[in-house]
């Protein structure tokens, strides 16, 4: 039976008459909150701004047909030569189409999975664009823009224009902002382009397209799908490259292997792409919350310390208390009440300390040509990471309050009312 | 009478600095509404024996009643609340909590056993430090009072949940002779108005000459037990 009143009295008594400590104490937890609050909401929003500058541009899973030399060459049908080493000089890759056979069956299908977010066909040709005398070469990528903007982010990177205008001006384009700036051109201008093939084709700029990252800007171009195959007096059918977006990033893997093994194309999914950046993720979150926890133990030091210190002073209060009939597991419910409460009080301090830095952080401008869409430096509010530090505050105060509190629950008050 | 308080056989040893048999087969009793005091010189076991009898000092054998039940052996927990609810103590040093008020020192163990209302707590220990004529410094903080004021504070805390038993280590030892007389008035008068039983240890010849009878010690034996006045 504990009477939790007279304990939290107690408890209570004792941080009020030792104001400076306990708010010593206090502050160490308040710091320590605040700065795993801080470095974890910023580190967060940062990753996620890089992660999604390179993920949200790349498909969870990417269908295309690779080009590559057949791996059974004539001579493996000789049977004179079964057993020899066969020598072929000059292979050249298997005469064939860079687009998907049976795109349109493996759209329909993939559109019918519950899995699949959505499925955006795109053409990809390799054009010139022409200026005067100069012809830039390039890649002009024919979408279905309204698909593409639902999938992905895409609708921030067109920093002047709409996706709507591309989709009602046929021969519009979505121009890369490295090309604009080369070619001095800019929203309601014609280029001309032309295909590999020579065939020449103006179109009308509806938007300028800025991803960030200079090698796609200065290079790559949208237009609407069909546009691009008659471009390429290519038929409807023609598509040479899938984009499959998930519901759950992690089913990727397996989706790819399945739609590789059942389809004969080649299937990329998004961590075979892009492992290294799950990596640098990973470790800076790893930083992030090996600096917390250090902070939140050298806390808890403090904590301990200011106990122990609390404890030796009442060691007669602690004899007088047990001779009159408190237990001691009371005793030590009262010390673990100060140190649970320096903790409270301290994570909450933090976790306001915490949310202030962010938002002061939040209202930092950062502009930068990389991040059309940013103005100032991210910072990620989630609940979860108050939710952790409180957690935090709580567990590390616990800890450092257990020690202090059992040696306070063992004293024997013989001894020390006796003097011995 | 019935017996308050009933020691069997009690030995006990101090295992450092070596092996010293402290105690030697103590048996005795108190009964209802006597007033004992423990005499002997010091080093004579009788402090030990008082902690022993107060149920803090666990490390013994023999059996030890309180109102007839057996105490020894039982769990540390249990026993705070026996002491809480049966046994009244008295230290040569005072001991108030000093962050704490006159008031709510007295009203603590009280609070611990948690059988009274707030207001029936604060009322009893008002009764109570009036009863022991401090009841104007009731508000006043625990640090800021005299020594025979703490120690008339400690007695009203004692006696806050009214025990069958006050237990006092040399309540007076560290008093001038006016406050012991005070002291000792306020237990003759405990026992004779309320049947209070009281067992004290003391130096002072005195104040031991005037109880009903003093129980003398020497060398870990109860040597005399000699009734002086009934």
């Amino acid at each position: 039976m504990t009477n939790w009143k007279v304990i939290l009295n107690i408890a209570k008594t004792h941080l009020l008459t030792k104001m400076k400590s306990t708010a010593t104490a206090s502050l160490g937890v308040t710091f320590g909150i605040g700065a795993y609050i801080t470095m974890v909401s910023f580190m967060t929003g940062l990753n996620t701004m890089l992660d999604s500058l390179i993920l949200n541009q790349t498909p969870h899973i990417h269908l295309y047909n690779e080009i590559e030399p057949t791996a059974n060459q004539p001579i493996s049908l000789y049977e004179e030569f079964e057993n020899s080493v066969h020598m072929i000089s000059s292979i050249k890759p298997k005469q064939g189409q860079k687009k998907i056979h049976n795109a349109l069956p493996i759209l329909d299908y993939l559109k019918k999975k519950d899995k699949v977010k959505g499925a955006t066909p795109q053409v990809r040709a390799q054009i010139f664009y022409l200026s005067g005398a100069l012809d830039l070469g390039g890649t002009l990528v024919g979408v279905d823009i309204m698909e593409e903007t639902r999938l992905s982010n895409m609708r921030d990177y067109i920093v002047e224009g709409s996706p709507e205008a591309l989709k009602n001006t046929d021969n519009g384009i979505l121009l890369g902002s490295g090309l604009a700036s080369k070619l001095s051109l800019s929203v309601g201008d014609r280029v001309q382009i032309s295909t590999v093939r020579g065939a020449i084709f103006p179109l009308k700029i509806v938007g300028i397209y800025q991803s960030g990252i200079a090698d796609i800007d200065n290079s790559q171009s949208f237009c609407n799908l069909k546009t691009v195959q008659q471009i390429l007096g290519e038929a409807q059918n023609y598509i040479t490259d899938i984009n499959v977006k998930l519901n759950v990033i992690e089913d990727s893997p397996a989706l790819a292997q399945l739609l590789e093994k059942q389809y004969n194309v080649t299937a990329t999914d998004i961590n075979e792409a892009n492992a290294q950046f799950e990596t640098g993720s990973n470790i800076r979150n790893l930083i992030t919350y090996a600096v917390s926890i250090t902070l939140l133990i050298v806390a808890g030091f403090g904590i301990y310390n200011i106990l122990n210190m609390l404890i030796y002073e009442k060691m007669k209060d602690i004899a007088i208390l047990k001779a009159t009939g408190f237990s001691g597991y009371d005793v030590q419910l009262i010390f673990m009440s100060q140190a649970m409460i320096i903790g409270i009080v301290g994570g909450i301090l933090g976790l306001l300390l915490g949310f202030v830095l962010s938002v002061i952080i939040d209202g930092v401008p950062f502009e930068t040509e990389a991040l059309p869409t940013i103005t100032t430096y991210p910072v990620d509010f989630s609940v979860g990471y108050y939710i952790i530090g409180i957690v935090f505050a709580l567990i590390s105060t616990f800890v450092a309050g257990w020690l202090p509190s059992l040696k306070a629950r063992h004293i024997d008050p013989v001894k020390i009312i006796r003097g011995t | 009478m019935d017996k308050v308080l009933e020691a069997k056989g009690i030995n006990k040893h101090f295992l450092k600095p070596k092996d010293f048999h402290v105690l030697k087969d103590i048996t005795f009793a108190i009964k209802r509404g006597e007033f004992a005091s423990i005499m002997g010189k010091s080093g004579s076991g009788k402090s030990t024996l008082l902690y022993i009898l107060s149920t803090m000092d666990t490390e013994y054998t023999g059996e030890l009643y309180l109102n007839d039940t057996l105490v020894s052996g039982r769990l540390a927990s249990e026993l705070s609340r026996i002491r809480n609810e049966h046994i009244g103590f008295v230290f040569q040093f005072h001991y108030l909590l000093s962050e704490f008020s006159v008031l709510e020192n007295v009203m603590l163990p009280a609070k611990k056993l948690a059988r009274k209302s707030h207001q029936e707590i604060e009322h009893d220990a008002m009764q109570k430090l009036k009863m022991l004529g401090i009841g104007s410094l009731a508000l006043q903080k625990a640090s800021r009072i005299s020594g025979g004021e703490k120690q008339r504070v400690a007695i009203a805390r004692a006696l806050i949940n009214n025990p069958i038993i006050l237990m006092g280590d040399e309540p007076t030892g560290n008093l001038d002779s006016y406050n012991s007389d005070n002291v000792f008035n306020i237990f003759k008068q405990l026992k004779e108005e309320e049947g209070l039983s009281l067992l004290v240890v003391t130096h002072d010849e005195d104040f031991a000459k005037r109880t009903d009878y003093i129980i003398e010690m020497e060398d870990g034996r109860i040597i005399d037990k000699s009734v002086l006045s009934i």
